[in-house]
C-alpha cells in the first residue's frame, strides 16, 4: 500500500540521516594551531615571547629618498648646552605664545646670534605631563617654533635655527606639582659653534 | 500486510524520538553588530565556564571579559563553556537553559595559550560573530625613566618582548596592517624622526626625518599611505606620503596645530585632533586632500586621540578634562538607531585604539606615578589590566 511505501522511504531516510551526523551530543572537530598565523602579525611558539623574539635593528638604517631635510645646515656643529642655560623660557599651561616677561631671554640670544654670524641655535621644546603624550610632542614643538618665529622677527634668519620637541619625556623636575610643571613647561637654547 | 506496516511505524517513530535528542537546528543568535558600541542598555553576556585552569583559564577569562563577557555559577549563565587543558584544550559550548550544544572541539600544535586563544575566539565568533582578536599583537611604548623602547606583546601583556635596544627615546609606535611591520618615532638620530621596522628581519627604514618635528605615523587600511603629524610647515600639521615616505603633500595648514591623525577604513578620509578654534577639536579631511570639517562631539569638550572603528561606525576619543577620559562618538556616515549623535563618556583613561572586532579598546591610564595599559570593552564600560609590566607603558597600537 502506498501508506506502507511511504513510511519506509521516511524512516530510511531518517535512519541515513542521523547515522550521517551521528547521535552524539558533542561533535569535535580538531582545530590545528600552527606555530606561526598564516597571515597577520605575531607568531606563537612555545609558551614565552613571540616566535623568534623581534629581530632588534641593528645600527644602519636605510635612508631612503629622502632629500633637502632641513637637518644638513646643523651637521656636525657642536652643542653648547650650558651657554644659553639662564635663558631658558617658561611657558604658561598649554599655551606656546612668548610671555612679555620672558622676551628679555629671547633678546639675549638674538644679541649673541647677531654677533656671531657663524652659530646657531637649537632650540629644545619640553611640556608637563598634564597633556597627552602626542598632544605635549606638538605643543614642545609649537613652543621652539614660536621662539624661532620671534628670532626670525628680530632679524635672525630662521636656517639658523632648528627645533626640537621632547614633549614630556625631559622633564627638568621629576614632581607633580605645579612648581614642578611650571619648571617643565619650557624652551631651552643650546647655542651651536661650527666644528674648529 | 499488517506485520510489515507496523514495524515500518515503529522505525519511523524510532527514529523521530532519537531526532529529538540529537542537535538540532541553529539557535537564534542575537547579532550586535554594528550597533554595539551606541547600546545604552548593554550587558555582558553571562557564561559558567568549567574544567579549565592555570593559564588556559587566565586567557580565556581575559579575553572572554574584553568582549562583553561576565562569569557566574551555571545557574545565572546564559551560556556554558565546558572544557579541560590537559595535552591540549579542548571545548565545549552549550547554551544554559536547553543545554544544546553550540559547538565542541579540540585544538591541536603551538601553545596552550594560543590554543585558549583560539577557543575564545570560536565562543566569541559563535555568540557575536565578531571577528578574532586572540592571537593578534599589541606595541607599546615601555619607558624606564630617560629611555624608553618599542615592545610588542600578547594582547593580554604576556611574553612582551623588546623590539628596539637604542637607549634612546620613542614614540607612538603603529602596525602595518597585516603584516609584522611596525612605525615608530625615534630620537635615535637625535631628531625625533619616522622610522618602519620589519619586525622579522630588522630591517629599518627612515620614512620622516625633517627638521622639526616627525611623529605619530599613522598607516592607510590598505597599508599604501602614511598619515603623519610633520612641523616643517612652521606648525604641527597632517601630512600624507607613501609608506616609504616618498610622495608628500600637506593635508592641513592650521596655525594652531594638529596631532593625532586615524584613517577611515575606507582609507578615505583622515580624522585628526586640532586647536584651530581655540581647544582640541576633532576634524576631519580627505586623505588625497580637501577642507578640514569639523567633527561635532556633543556633549564632550577637549577632544583629542581620535581613532575609528575598522567596522567604520565609531570613533573613540580622549577628552581632557581635569583626568583624561575615553569617550565614543558615531563616525561621520554612521547613523546609531536612536538616531542620536551625542558622544558617550566610558572611562577613565587616554590613547585609545581599537581591536579588530570594533568593540574592544586598548588604552593607557595613569596609575601611581606611571602608565599602565588596559582594555575596554566599549558596549559594556568593563575594563581589565594587561599583564603587569615594569616600567611605565603608554601608547599602545593593536595590529590590524
Amino acid at each position: 500500500m502506498k501508506l506502507t511505501r511511504i513510511l519506509t522511504a521516511l524512516s530510511l531516510i531518517a535512519v541515513l540521516a542521523l547515522g550521517a551526523t551521528g547521535c552524539k551530543r558533542t561533535p569535535k572537530d580538531i582545530t590545528p594551531i600552527h606555530g606561526r598565523a598564516a597571515k597577520g602579525p605575531g607568531g606563537d611558539g612555545p609558551s614565552g615571547p613571540i616566535d623568534g623574539g623581534n629581530k632588534l635593528a641593528p645600527d644602519n638604517i636605510t635612508s631612503g629618498k629622502l632629500e633637502n631635510t632641513g637637518l644638513e645646515e646643523f651637521e656636525g656643529m657642536l652643542k653648547d648646552p650650558a651657554f644659553f642655560a639662564n635663558d631658558t623660557v617658561y611657558f604658561e599651561f598649554d599655551r606656546s605664545s612668548l610671555k612679555a616677561s620672558e622676551r628679555p631671554k629671547a633678546e639675549n640670544v638674538v644679541n649673541y646670534l647677531k654677533s656671531n654670524p657663524d652659530n646657531k641655535v637649537l632650540i629644545e621644546g619640553h611640556c608637563d605631563e598634564r597633556g597627552t603624550e602626542e598632544y605635549n610632542r606638538a605643543l614642545g614643538e609649537k613652543r621652539a617654533q614660536a621662539l624661532r618665529e620671534y628670532l626670525s622677527r628680530a632679524g635672525i634668519a630662521p636656517e639658523r635655527v632648528r627645533t626640537l620637541s621632547y614633549g614630556e619625556d625631559r622633564p627638568a623636575v621629576l614632581a607633580s606639582n605645579d612648581a614642578a610643571w611650571a619648571k617643565n613647561r619650557r624652551a631651552e637654547f643650546i647655542l651651536l659653534r661650527p666644528k674648529p | 500486510m499488517k506485520s510489515p506496516a507496523r514495524l515500518q511505524l515503529f522505525l519511523l517513530l524510532a527514529c523521530l524520538s532519537t531526532a529529538a535528542s540529537a542537535p538540532a537546528a541553529p539557535i537564534e543568535l542575537v547579532i550586535e553588530r554594528p550597533t554595539q558600541n551606541f547600546d545604552v542598555d548593554a550587558k555582558p553576556i553571562p557564561l559558567a565556564l568549567s574544567g579549565f585552569s592555570g593559564e588556559v583559564e587566565a586567557v580565556l577569562r581575559f579575553d572572554l571579559f574584553v568582549q562583553g563577557f561576565s562569569f557566574t555559577n551555571t545557574e545565572a549563565a546564559q551560556y556554558l563553556v565546558k572544557g579541560a587543558n590537559g595535552a591540549r584544550v579542548e571545548g565545549q559550548l552549550l547554551d544554559a537553559i536547553s543545554k544544546q550544544a553550540i559547538f565542541g572541539k579540540a585544538y591541536a600544535g603551538g601553545s596552550l595559550r594560543a590554543q585558549a586563544h583560539a577557543l575564545a575566539d570560536d565562543i566569541v565568533a559563535a555568540l557575536r560573530k565578531l571577528p578574532p582578536i586572540g592571537r593578534t599583537k599589541v606595541a607599546f611604548k615601555r619607558d624606564t625613566g630617560r629611555t624608553s623602547e618599542v615592545y610588542v606583546a600578547d594582547i593580554d601583556g604576556f611574553g612582551g618582548a623588546a623590539a628596539t635596544a637604542d637607549g634612546s627615546i620613542i614614540a607612538a609606535p603603529a602596525w602595518s596592517p597585516g603584516k609584522r611591520l611596525l612605525f615608530y618615532t625615534s630620537y635615535k638620530l637625535g631628531n625625533p624622526d619616522i622610522f618602519s621596522h620589519d619586525l622579522d628581519s630588522g630591517a629599518r627604514r627612515v620614512v620622516a626625518r625633517y627638521s622639526g618635528l616627525n611623529t605619530s605615523a599613522t598607516l592607510s587600511p590598505d597599508g599604501s599611505k602614511v598619515a603623519m603629524i610633520l612641523s616643517k610647515g612652521g606648525a604641527p600639521n597632517v601630512w600624507v606620503a607613501d609608506a616609504d615616505g616618498s610622495n608628500l603633500k600637506q593635508l592641513t595648514k592650521t596655525v594652531e596645530g594638529d596631532s593625532s591623525p586615524c584613517w577611515s577604513p575606507d582609507g578615505s578620509m583622515i580624522c585628526f585632533s586640532s586647536r584651530e578654534s581655540g581647544r582640541s577639536a576633532l576634524y576631519t579631511v580627505p586623505a588625497t586632500g580637501g577642507a578640514m570639517k569639523r567633527l561635532p562631539t556633543p556633549g564632550v569638550l577637549n577632544a583629542t586621540e581620535p581613532d575609528w572603528s575598522p567596522d567604520g561606525t565609531s570613533i573613540v576619543f580622549t577628552r581632557l578634562a581635569g583626568a583624561f577620559e575615553l569617550c565614543v562618538v558615531p563616525a561621520p556616515g554612521f547613523t546609531p538607531p536612536n538616531g542620536s549623535r551625542e558622544a558617550r563618556v566610558l572611562v577613565t583613561g587616554e590613547d585609545p585604539n581599537w581591536a579588530p572586532n570594533s568593540r574592544t579598546v586598548i588604552f593607557a591610564r595613569r596609575a601611581g606615578g606611571k602608565r599602565v595599559l588596559s582594555m575596554l570593552d566599549v558596549p559594556t564600560k568593563q575594563t581589565k589590566d594587561l599583564l603587569q609590566i615594569s616600567g611605565s607603558c603608554s601608547q599602545p597600537s593593536w595590529s590590524k
